[in-house]
């Protein structure tokens, strides 16, 4: 009885968990015409119909909807989020486990106001202080507030790493001459590689997956949309189905397949919190 | 933000005690070889204390710009008469004193629906969110082949980018050519397509339910229980096998095994998570924004935000709506907090 119970939960969830993806790549390769015709009938037997995935990616001028553009901008974007922000929290961590200095402890306190403020209120002041500063509408102004939301969170994950990394090594590096930063960047990151990939990971999960800032800031400059806004204008406008699913395939695909692959290293570090508990 | 510096201030004497007790007693000895290692380490602990602020600078320095700052900003803005044509030329001069964007925000049409909208919202989306969660890690717990992919697995809504999660669902709840509409027609017997994002209410089996409003919350709960998975997970690899042995050797049943043996096990984090993910819930913009723009009555306060910022241009009752907003998280916040410093949680 409860075995039973126990397969319909798994089955159950696994079909939530993964139908709505299939379910958007099955109608990406389906014609729309086939598809209002008969909504739930598979890909036809013939072969898929790959044909929404160039029109999705190609740029307007070539009757596209220039998705290529905006996932070159989202690389843009989230990649440099995920240098600076990897870069500030490495620091910023190394700090918080090794050396005692004022106000330690207040690094994870930090973490969890910028963690649990919400978003939207932020907007509203950012959005003047950033068109103030001449960044509202820009790229770089983008990758500064994305950094400030991905930091604390980055930082709070590689502070479980680096706390893994055993500190009698760099001693000895530093008693060899090397200072502060050589030790950081020659002994520790070298050890803490796994926890700092999967860190960086995450946060380019962050920068890329996000949509409200690209709304408010980027919204009437279409050549600098973010994959996020670009897909949602798109379910807008009269796009046919098949490629909006395209779309939205295309802009998960990357993201999901790197999430499964570091899974393992992400949960425990995303996890750690818990197990204290 | 004040806890923040309480918390501050409460670890720099932590810290500072500490330190001053090892130096004392370190500085004991009197001669002048203790006095020489002494200096050095007061040097070396100088220059700990040095770099461990430089090296935390440029975390503080972006977290500061980019959400202190702007904090304190919505605060100033939220009693200004602004309208957002006014930043170009606005200066610190201009900057007056008024309590009407409160009133007004407070008197508008709908707010009071918006604000039973978002606290059914965040009630039900957390209920919906722990109960999965808690369900599929408890049937995920014993060890089969392929459990590890079914775990990755289920960690897929929570990776997705939340447009394309979304834009998938729109297409699968739609009238015309959706597969639930589809489904129910042909298997179901529905009589008519349900527009699930948009129809306000509609009568079950003469009980009216808030269509729209159930399927936001359906969708944060769909995006939002791998978190919870995970954490609770996490937390049953933890539960000592011995207790609940014994428990089942004394002809404890299941659901009693669950209730007084696992239960208790979990209370932490499921508490923990209860208040996360309230308060995530509860400023939610992105999901019922994306799906329903705020019709057929999932107006939250959130999008109401939205609107007055970017479709009203009204500055200041955006921003005064933004504080009325973060008041009310600081109550589930400050909860929340005093449990973690207590170390309870």
């Amino acid at each position: 009885m409860l075995a039973v119970l126990r397969v319909a939960v798994i089955a159950a969830a696994a079909a939530a968990a993964a139908g709505p993806l299939l379910y958007g790549a099955v109608l990406s390769v389906r014609p729309f015409a086939s598809v209002v015709a008969d909504p739930l009938a598979p890909p036809s037997p013939g072969g898929a119909d790959l044909s929404a995935y160039p029109r999705a990616l190609a740029d307007e001028e070539d009757g596209g909807f220039g998705l290529a553009r905006f996932m070159r901008n989202s690389l843009a974007v989230a990649g440099w989020t995920t240098v600076l922000a990897v870069a500030c929290s490495v620091l910023g961590a190394y700090a918080a486990v090794r050396l005692r200095f004022f106000g330690r402890d207040a690094v994870g306190g930090f973490f969890l106001a910028v963690y649990l403020l919400p978003g939207i209120v932020l907007a509203v002041p950012l959005f003047v202080l950033l068109g103030r500063a001449g960044l509202a509408g820009s790229l770089p102004g983008l990758v500064l507030v994305y950094m400030a939301q991905t930091v604390p969170v980055a930082l709070y994950m590689l502070r479980g790493y680096l706390q893994a990394v055993p500190a009698g090594v760099e001693e000895a590096a530093e008693v060899d001459g090397c200072n502060r930063l050589q030790v950081i960047v020659r002994v520790v990151l070298p050890m803490a590689v796994p926890g700092v990939a999967a860190t960086a990971l995450y946060v380019f999960l962050i920068a890329w997956n996000e949509y409200l800032f690209a709304l408010l800031f980027l919204v009437a400059d279409r050549e600098r949309w973010t994959v996020s806004l670009g897909v949602a204008r798109l379910a807008d406008f009269a796009v046919p189905a098949p490629v909006l699913m395209a779309g939205s395939i295309a802009i998960t695909v990357p993201v999901v397949a790197g999430f499964l692959l570091a899974q393992r290293l992400l949960v425990s570090g995303l996890a750690a919190g818990a197990e204290k508990g | 933000m004040s806890w923040s510096a309480l918390a501050a201030g409460g670890g720099g004497r932590r810290a500072g005690g500490a330190a001053g007790r090892r130096a004392s007693a370190e500085g004991g000895g009197g001669r002048a070889a203790g006095r020489r290692a002494f200096r050095r380490r007061t040097g070396r602990r100088r220059r700990e204390e040095l770099h461990g602020r430089l090296l935390v600078a440029p975390t503080l320095l972006v977290v500061g710009g980019v959400v202190v700052l702007p904090m304190a900003a919505v605060l100033v803005l939220s009693v200004q008469d602004l309208r957002l044509i006014e930043i170009r030329s606005l200066s610190l001069s201009d900057l007056g004193f008024t309590l009407d964007n409160f009133a007004r925000v407070l008197s508008g049409p709908g707010f009071w629906a918006a604000v039973r909208t978002t606290v059914a919202y965040a009630v039900l989306t957390t209920a919906g969110s722990l109960a999965a969660g808690l369900v599929v890690a408890l049937a995920l717990r014993r060890p089969f082949p392929g459990r590890g992919a079914l775990r990755a697995l289920m960690l897929v809504p929570y990776a997705l980018p939340v447009v394309a999660g979304t834009t998938i669902w729109t297409t699968l709840l739609n009238p015309q050519y959706g597969a639930v509409n589809e489904i129910g027609r042909r298997f179901l017997g529905w009589e008519a397509p349900v527009s699930f994002l948009t129809l306000g209410e509609a009568e079950v089996a003469g009980v009216p339910v808030p269509v729209a409003l159930c399927t936001v919350v359906a969708f944060e709960v769909w995006k939002s229980f791998p978190l919870a998975f995970l954490f609770i997970t996490a937390r049953l690899q933890a539960v000592p096998r011995e207790t609940e042995e014994a428990a089942v050797v004394d002809g404890a049943s299941p659901v009693q095994v669950f209730r007084h043996v696992l239960l208790p096990q979990l209370a932490g984090v499921l508490g923990v998570l209860a208040v996360l993910r309230f308060i995530w819930s509860f400023q939610n913009f992105n999901d019922v924004y994306l799906l329903t723009g705020g019709a057929g009555g999932t107006e939250v306060v959130a999008v109401r935000v939205y609107q007055e910022l970017a479709v009203r241009a009204d500055l200041g009752t955006a921003a005064a709506l933004g504080v009325l907003m973060a008041l009310a998280l600081s109550l589930p916040l400050a909860g929340y907090l005093r449990a973690v410093y207590r170390g309870r949680l």
